[in-house]
């Protein structure tokens, strides 16, 4: 009576009848507009017809690439902590960026800096949260997005959850939950993406294959051939896309929200791509992989490509580039100012937040931190 | 159970008044919410047409349909995990673990997401969320289902753990916890969802969270506990009455966070306490309410705090259980131990 447990209803061989069937097949769609060296392989989608969307995206990819490298440099000089740098990834969250709305929540992992850019995270949020400070995660402009999930896989059943309270509401809202490639050897990506399928919820899951979770290579993370045919066990639609492809990204993304949003239930969307970075500012990927392995990335960087794409279609003129770099250094600069001068939190605010209200029992420990720490309240 | 009519209460509403068992008690306050407030949402494993194996949510998927009732895949991570993200989004999920023992892959959840949204977003989401779960053996269960591990979750910063001991207490507490805008573990005492029947204004009024019930006064021993537990503690501070030993009974009631003041005050006036829990001994929250009790009470005390608790050892099964939860003669036993002392 306390035992759990489900029936299982497999098929039942009848009597008599020897038959061998092949009850389910499948194969993975692969989607890529541009090669690697920006030359269209196939007919572009409605959307790449206008330069001004395409050159929103070359600086929304550019902007990320900046802000990694100011971040770097700022944990590597001692004024921010750890840092996970997206280098090479850029057109992932760019794409991803681009095809959510505004109404829709974002729920990340810890290398979507771009994305959370993308949605109106400011970029002195974003350092003041990896500086070390809880307010970075308080986002004055974007109410409903998740903040970072470092363990991993643990906020793919968060994005569930916010879908179901979409479906329950009649929202025609989209939960969006990114991972990457080792995050989908755990269990709690599976059960994410089987409760969305059981309930067909507007959730759409981002698995970013970036080769590499921390020292281990996708081959060793999974037998699968295919992390998109993951989707198969759920039972709901997988696809994959050239992660350094922004156009592929927007274009398959945004196929999936506006799906989820009809109500046509939970997409997995494979990005290949590839970390060029070292896991974080506190890894060293030399001790784990060929340095040729990386260079040889160079050729499938997303933003050259999207660039050559441009100047070869004369939508980007090298005073254009220029003036999107200037304005660009021009915002991480002040962000950079802003971050540095944002004044401390006093001791005091550790308990602020902790419950609604203080409860009565922590009154004398915050009052103990305030007795060492006096003028800090 | 039988519904009476009673009067109004202040809120002209007519007060249905009724003598439950806890574990109906439960079933009332959920019922009770779910009417109150549609952002109300209960998800769990065969909660929904089996209106769970103890009966705790029965008829309400028939009473409020399948979206506010809702039965969710075997996975107790997605569960509690679910329940962080409704709640993020301002509905109030209250999930059903069907025995305690299976809580554990969601214990990344509370900790780490449950517990801490709310600091680490300043304030930005939080998490109005509800996890019930029966816990505690001497229901002659399979392996797993009897332990008591409220002390893991209450060294959880920004969770509260709340235990009921009556059906009064289930009702006012449960709506208590389903309002409270954190998270809470409400771990209900399986023993004793049977055990008595008590009247319960079903009134939709939610009792105190945060503070101790004081349940008999004494004026020799303190006698702490909470939970099934308390059922022995009183039968043991009946038995002590024969024995001209007069005890002070405290229900903790919520765990996390503590209520030490109520113990103090108790402990200043009687000199003596004896804290009785199910669980195994070592950094069960008996330790905790033992070592405030040093830090703010040692010169009130005119003898050690005594801890009745469930052994050191694995729960056994069902052969040797009565062995090893605490029972009426092993209170007794620390009860007199302590007034000998001197």
């Amino acid at each position: 009576m306390f035992m759990r447990g489900g029936n299982y209803r497999g098929r039942q061989p009848q009597p008599g009848i020897q038959v061998m069937t092949t009850v389910a097949s499948f194969e993975i769609a692969y989607h890529q507009y541009l090669d690697a060296n920006g030359v269209t392989v196939r007919d572009m989608p409605g959307f790449a017809h206008d330069a001004a969307r395409l050159l929103e995206l070359y600086r929304s990819m550019l902007r990320t690439r900046l802000f990694d490298r100011k971040a770097v440099a700022l944990q590597r000089t001692g004024q921010m902590g750890t840092y996970a740098s997206s280098l090479g990834q850029e057109a992932t969250a760019a794409g991803v960026g681009a095809a959510m709305r505004s109404e829709d929540v974002f729920l990340p992992t810890y290398r979507e800096q771009g994305v959370y850019l993308a949605r109106g995270v400011s970029m002195a949020e974003l350092l003041l949260y990896w500086g070390g400070d809880e307010r970075g995660m308080a986002f004055a402009d974007v109410s409903d997005d998740f903040p970072v999930a470092i363990p991993i896989a643990t906020h793919l059943p968060h994005a569930v959850g916010v879908a179901w309270a979409f479906q329950y509401r009649k929202q025609a809202r989209v939960a969006v939950g990114m991972c990457g490639d080792g995050a989908t050897s755990k269990g709690d990506f599976y059960e994410a993406i089987n409760a969305a399928g059981v309930w067909q919820l507007p959730c759409v899951f981002v698995v970013v294959n970036n080769g590499w979770a921390i020292s281990m290579p996708r081959a060793q993370q999974s037998r699968c051939e295919t992390l998109a045919q993951k989707a198969i066990a759920a039972g709901i639609p997988g696809e994959q896309v050239d992660g350094n492809d922004v156009i592929a990204v927007l274009d398959r993304v945004g196929a999936a929200l506006e799906r989820a949003r009809s109500g046509g239930g939970p997409t997995l969307v494979e990005t290949l791509s590839y970390r060029v970075s070292d896991h974080t500012t506190a890894d060293d990927a030399t001790r784990y992989r060929s340095e040729a392995e990386v260079r040889a990335q160079a050729a499938r960087d997303p933003i050259d490509r999207l660039r050559r794409y441009l100047v070869k279609a004369g939508a980007l003129s090298e005073t254009a580039e220029a003036d999107i770099k200037r304005e660009l250094e021009l915002e991480l600069e002040s962000a950079v100012a802003e971050y540095l001068a944002t004044p401390p939190r006093g001791t005091g605010t550790m308990f602020d937040c902790l419950y609604a209200a203080l409860p009565d029992a922590l009154a004398p420990q915050r009052d103990e931190c305030l007795r060492e720490y006096p003028d800090d309240g | 159970m039988r519904w009476h009519r009673n009067a109004m209460n202040a809120s002209g509403n007519i007060l249905m008044t009724a003598e439950l068992t806890l574990l109906e008690a439960v079933n009332t306050a959920l019922a009770r919410a779910l009417e109150d407030d549609e952002d109300v949402v209960l998800l769990g494993e065969d909660i929904g047409v089996n209106g769970g194996v103890f009966r705790a949510t029965a008829g309400l998927q028939q009473r409020f349909g399948s979206q506010r009732v809702v039965d969710a895949p075997l996975a107790e991570g997605l569960i509690v995990g679910m329940a962080v993200g409704m709640a993020a989004q301002g509905l109030k999920p209250v999930a059903e673990i069907q025995f305690m023992g299976f809580i554990y892959p969601a214990i990344d959840q509370f900790i780490n997401h449950a517990a801490r949204l709310r600091t680490r977003t300043r304030g930005r989401l939080s998490c109005p969320m509800v996890v019930r779960a029966p816990f505690g053996g001497g229901i002659r269960a399979p392996e797993h289902h009897s332990e008591s591990t409220e002390s893991m979750f209450a060294h959880i910063p920004g969770l509260r753990v709340v235990i009921p001991s009556s059906p009064e207490r289930a009702y006012g507490l449960l709506l208590a916890a389903i309002h409270d805008p954190d998270p809470v573990l409400f771990l209900e005492p399986k023993r004793i969802y049977r055990l008595i029947r008590q009247q319960v204004d079903d009134d939709g009024d939610p009792l105190p969270l945060d503070v101790c019930f004081t349940l008999r006064e004494g004026s020799d021993v303190t006698l702490v506990s909470w939970g099934a537990m308390l059922h022995e503690t009183q039968l043991a501070a009946d038995r002590m009455r024969d024995e001209n030993i007069s005890c002070e009974v405290i229900d903790v009631a919520t765990v996390k966070p503590l209520d030490i003041a109520t113990i103090l005050e108790s402990v200043a006036r009687t000199g003596r306490c004896v804290i009785v829990h199910e669980a195994a001994r070592t950094a069960g929250f008996g330790a905790e309410i033992a070592a405030q009790l040093a830090e703010h009470g040692l010169l009130s005390l005119f003898a050690p705090i005594r801890r009745v608790t469930g052994p050191d050892t694995v729960m056994p099964l069902l052969k040797l259980e009565d062995r090893y939860l605490p029972s009426v003669a092993r209170i007794c036993h620390a009860i007199r131990q302590t007034m000998e002392f001197s």
